[in-house]
């Protein structure tokens, strides 16, 4: 075992890691440690754009922004954080263009903007123009940006390590941050990082679906990591459904898409989306365009043999827009269905997208142990943590704000902290957990497969806690879940070996999907009302008088040792704008 | 009723009426075993329609979790399985098994699909190899925005002609195919190789850029720009469709002509 001693330490490398990084490490001795190389994390896979309200090419103000973002969340948001949120998107893009992003231009040489879903001229009039894009690898320019800007300042990379346990202290009856313990991929070996102060930034939680966007290493492994450790987890029963994943494949095909003018249909090439969303049409926040396509799908107006897709329709964009505008997804589409965009509708369907719940934080990225308890020393940023700006619902290009916007307070707010505070002391044998766990897996002689637990999660998710929810298929869900997570207590795994064993950190990730699988069912299982990308069908109305409130669940270990979770609930930060019912 | 989903279906990319059986046959490595490299055949079913990687998981998952390989977005984005696939660069998750695969007049896999690790970098377990030395040469040609003066209050203008000029090297995603495909690369691991240079572009040919003429002095360098031999193996390994050859002689002509 190895210790190692920084100011700042950060989990993950995407985005908010990196941008948290480029902060952080000015201001105090920082190194990053994420289990990819840096430029391998998802963010790349982001496509369409980063909302800021730049005014570039029509009037936009972020007052509108902010509204949008509100109503996009169905209320749920905390309005002081969009606020924010939507006020630094301008710096935010603006300090991107400044480190050197490519963005598309307008014919006068500033950044260009196009449509996406739920942003809005005045309060809802009409889509607005308030995507800053590069073609349609926007995550893919920012993660390139952020690396190389993190190379510039010499940012410390901890590669291919995978933090494992978040270290907690007890001083003066306050629970801190003492630092992170990490194995080596390449090595095997156990490492322990004190750290003044830990910035999770470690991505989403989406791989417990089949059917989804999400990379293969998106297991949830930080919201895991504090958890376990007794932290809650806010509203991860709000999980985003993206209407246009590659049919049956889930890669993600962006929402600018429909920006630029595609249209779904459905199988007899009714532009159906005027039925539910007459204003916004096709560009109606995320969570109503996927249940529009499910009503679609159940009312037997789906698409192919099965009828279980519908299709995007850009046969009547220019090719020479497709071209320059969305090169990527339509490459995907020759590539991966051997479909013709320039001719040919794309089948797609709903894919699971993007986990609007996380790590509790407040705005300046400090993680909360309760509504209102900061940990010392412990702060959370991007898709890993819930500030929370995206409520029940996020709205496209909002999520590459995010990062950035929250990612840049959290590495500030870290470094701030680190300077003024000493190191907590480390327990004795602060690898203990990681070590056991890492030896039982090794170790384990039971019959049970990673791979096929895995495989029958997924398939229970998609089918019990998808774009429709009822009682009945949520406790479903958490009786396979539980199920399952006994099971996993007699996986084993085949390779023994120290050096690159990815077979047993995939036995790990399954672990973490399977707690936060469970922490998601019961949540929703209790949320009995329909806000958001939380739809129940047996409560099919937002209920502002029982529910306009986060989620907050704590694992909780009897003295017998049985685990369970407890629920609770924070109250919603409103400022200026009354909930209303949500109409696009 | 619950979400359609795809159960009725059997897993996988896409639909297909039938599973092709084929020979993955991956050179083994790993050192905790043998110093040795072997290889080693798996028989798998697989639609053809699926992805290399789709195979390499099965294999994985079902056969032998010890097989060991990188991978993260599965959709040719991320860069992280470049792998060398029947003797070419690839990316495994962005190659279709039909597409790769020789049929006999049965319809039949006639041979197998060969998989192995990328050539130059050292290999650390199967198909895993040392990327440090390539990230070491990307690092080394200031593959970041450089400008001086006071910054400007708004964005820096740049015309769309401008930002075009050097769209098609903003497209790497760093997974080494190129380089790793350079036989110059190969019989010297000093060379930058491919994937620097192209970034260096990406920065040289920024208008918005000042740091050019510093960038072409490291590339002017012994194991800079004018170790390529044109060969164009880069650019038929690029998966993201990057003009890399094209890239590399219009640095060397920009230090020939210093202008860019």
């Amino acid at each position: 075992m190895k210790i190692h001693k920084y100011d700042t330490v950060i989990v993950g490398a995407g985005g908010a890691g990196m941008r948290a990084a480029i902060e952080a490490t000015k201001r105090s001795r920082t190194a990053v440690l994420t289990k990819l190389y840096p430029t391998r994390s998802h963010t790349g896979a982001a496509q369409g754009g980063m909302a800021a309200a730049l005014a570039n090419v029509e009037d936009d103000n972020w007052e509108w922004h902010t509204f949008d973002t509100i109503k996009g969340g169905d209320y749920l948001v905390d309005q002081d954080a969009a606020e924010i949120l939507a006020k630094e998107a301008i710096d935010a893009v603006l300090d991107l263009e400044k480190m050197g992003l490519p963005f598309n231009r307008t014919p006068e040489g500033n950044i260009d903007q196009r449509r996406f879903g739920g942003h809005s001229r005045n309060h809802g009039e009409a889509p607005v123009r308030r995507s800053c894009y590069a073609a349609d690898r926007t995550g893919h320019m920012i993660l390139q940006t952020l690396y190389q800007n993190c190379v510039k300042e010499g940012v410390e990379f901890f590669n291919e390590f995978y933090v494992l346990d978040q270290i907690m202290v007890e001083v003066d009856g306050v629970k801190k941050s003492a630092g992170v313990v990490a194995y080596e991929l390449a090595t095997g070996e156990i490492h322990v990082f004190q750290a003044k102060a830990v910035i999770y930034a470690s991505g989403g939680t989406g791989k417990f679906f089949k059917v989804t966007s999400n990379a293969h290493t998106l297991t949830g492994d930080g919201q895991a990591a504090c958890y376990r450790r007794g932290l809650p987890l806010e509203d991860m029963e709000f999980f985003q459904f993206h209407p246009t994943g590659i049919w049956r494949m889930g890669i993600l095909l962006t929402e600018g898409a429909r920006g630029e003018g595609g249209i779904l249909r459905n199988k007899d090439g009714e532009r159906f989306m005027e039925k539910y969303a007459p204003v916004m049409k096709d560009l109606a926040s995320r969570d109503v365009v996927s249940r529009s396509i499910y009503t679609e799908i159940r009312e037997g107006r789906g698409c192919g043999p099965a009828g279980d897709h519908v299709y995007l329709d850009l046969t009547h964009l220019p090719p020479e827009q497709l071209d320059a505008k969305l090169p990527d997804i339509t490459e995907f589409a020759r590539t991966y269905l051997g479909i013709e965009p320039y001719t040919d509708p794309i089948p797609i369907q709903p894919t699971a997208h993007y986990a609007m719940g996380g790590i509790p934080t407040n705005v300046m990225g400090e993680v909360l142990a309760d509504n209102t308890t900061v940990v010392p020393g412990l702060y959370a940023a991007g898709e890993v943590a819930c500030v929370s700006v995206h409520g029940a619902n996020r709205l496209g290009t909002n999520s590459l704000l995010d990062i950035n916007v929250f990612g840049r307070r959290s590495g500030i707010a870290a470094a701030e902290y680190a300077a003024k505070n000493d190191f907590v002391e480390l327990p004795e044998d602060p690898e203990t957990f990681v070590l056991a766990q890492v030896e039982r897996l090794l170790n384990s002689t039971g019959k049970e497969r990673v791979a096929a637990l895995r495989t029958e999660l997924q398939e229970c998710m998609d089918a019990n806690v998808m774009v429709f929810r009822t009682e009945q298929t949520i406790k479903t869900a958490v009786e396979r879940i539980s199920e399952l997570r006994e099971r996993y207590q007699h996986v084993a795994i085949q390779d023994k070996g120290k050096r690159f064993n990815t077979d047993l950190l995939e036995a790990v990730e399954l672990g973490n999907l399977l707690d936060l699988a469970e922490v998601m069912a019961v949540s929703a299982l209790a949320r009995k009302e329909s806000r958001g990308g939380h739809y129940r069908e047996d409560f099919p109305n937002r209920d502002d008088v029982n529910f306009m409130r986060h989620t907050m669940a704590y694992r909780e270990v009897g003295d017998d040792g049985i685990e369970s979770i407890r629920l609770d609930y924070k109250p919603v930060v409103q400022t200026r704008y009354q909930p209303m019912e949500r109409k696009y | 009723m619950a979400t359609p989903t795809m159960d009725r279906v059997e897993a996988g990319s896409a639909a297909s009426d039938h599973l092709l059986t084929v020979t993955f046959r991956i050179r083994r490595f790993n050192p905790e075993v043998s110093d040795e490299s072997t290889w080693q055949d798996f028989q798998i079913d697989i639609d053809p329609k699926e992805r290399v990687l789709d195979g390499l998981h099965k294999i994985k998952w079902e056969l032998d979790g010890s097989l060991t390989f990188r991978r993260s977005c599965a959709h040719g984005v991320c860069g992280s399985d470049a792998m060398r696939i029947n003797g070419k660069n690839r990316l495994a998750c962005k190659t279709l098994i039909k597409d790769i695969v020789a049929l006999d007049k049965t319809g039949a896999a006639a041979k197998p699909i060969t998989i192995e690790a990328i050539k130059g970098l050292t290999v650390l377990k199967d198909l895993v190899v040392d990327m440090e030395p390539f990230f070491q040469a990307y690092r080394d040609v200031m593959p970041f925005l450089v400008t001086t003066g006071n910054e400007p209050t708004r964005e820096r203008y740049q015309s769309a002609e401008d930002r075009e000029r050097f769209d098609d090297t903003t497209k790497c995603i760093l997974c080494a195919a190129c380089t790793s495909s350079c036989p110059v690369f190969w019989n010297d691991g000093q060379y930058f190789g491919p994937a620097a240079i192209v970034n260096a572009h990406r920065f040289i040919f920024d208008s918005r850029d000042e740091a050019g003429e510093q960038r072409l002095e490291i590339l002017n360098d012994r194991d800079g720009v004018w170790r390529c031999r044109t060969t164009f193996n880069c650019t038929d390994a690029c998966p993201r469709g990057i003009e890399v050859t094209k890239a590399i002689q219009e640095v060397k002509r920009a230090l020939i002509t210093r202008r860019f």
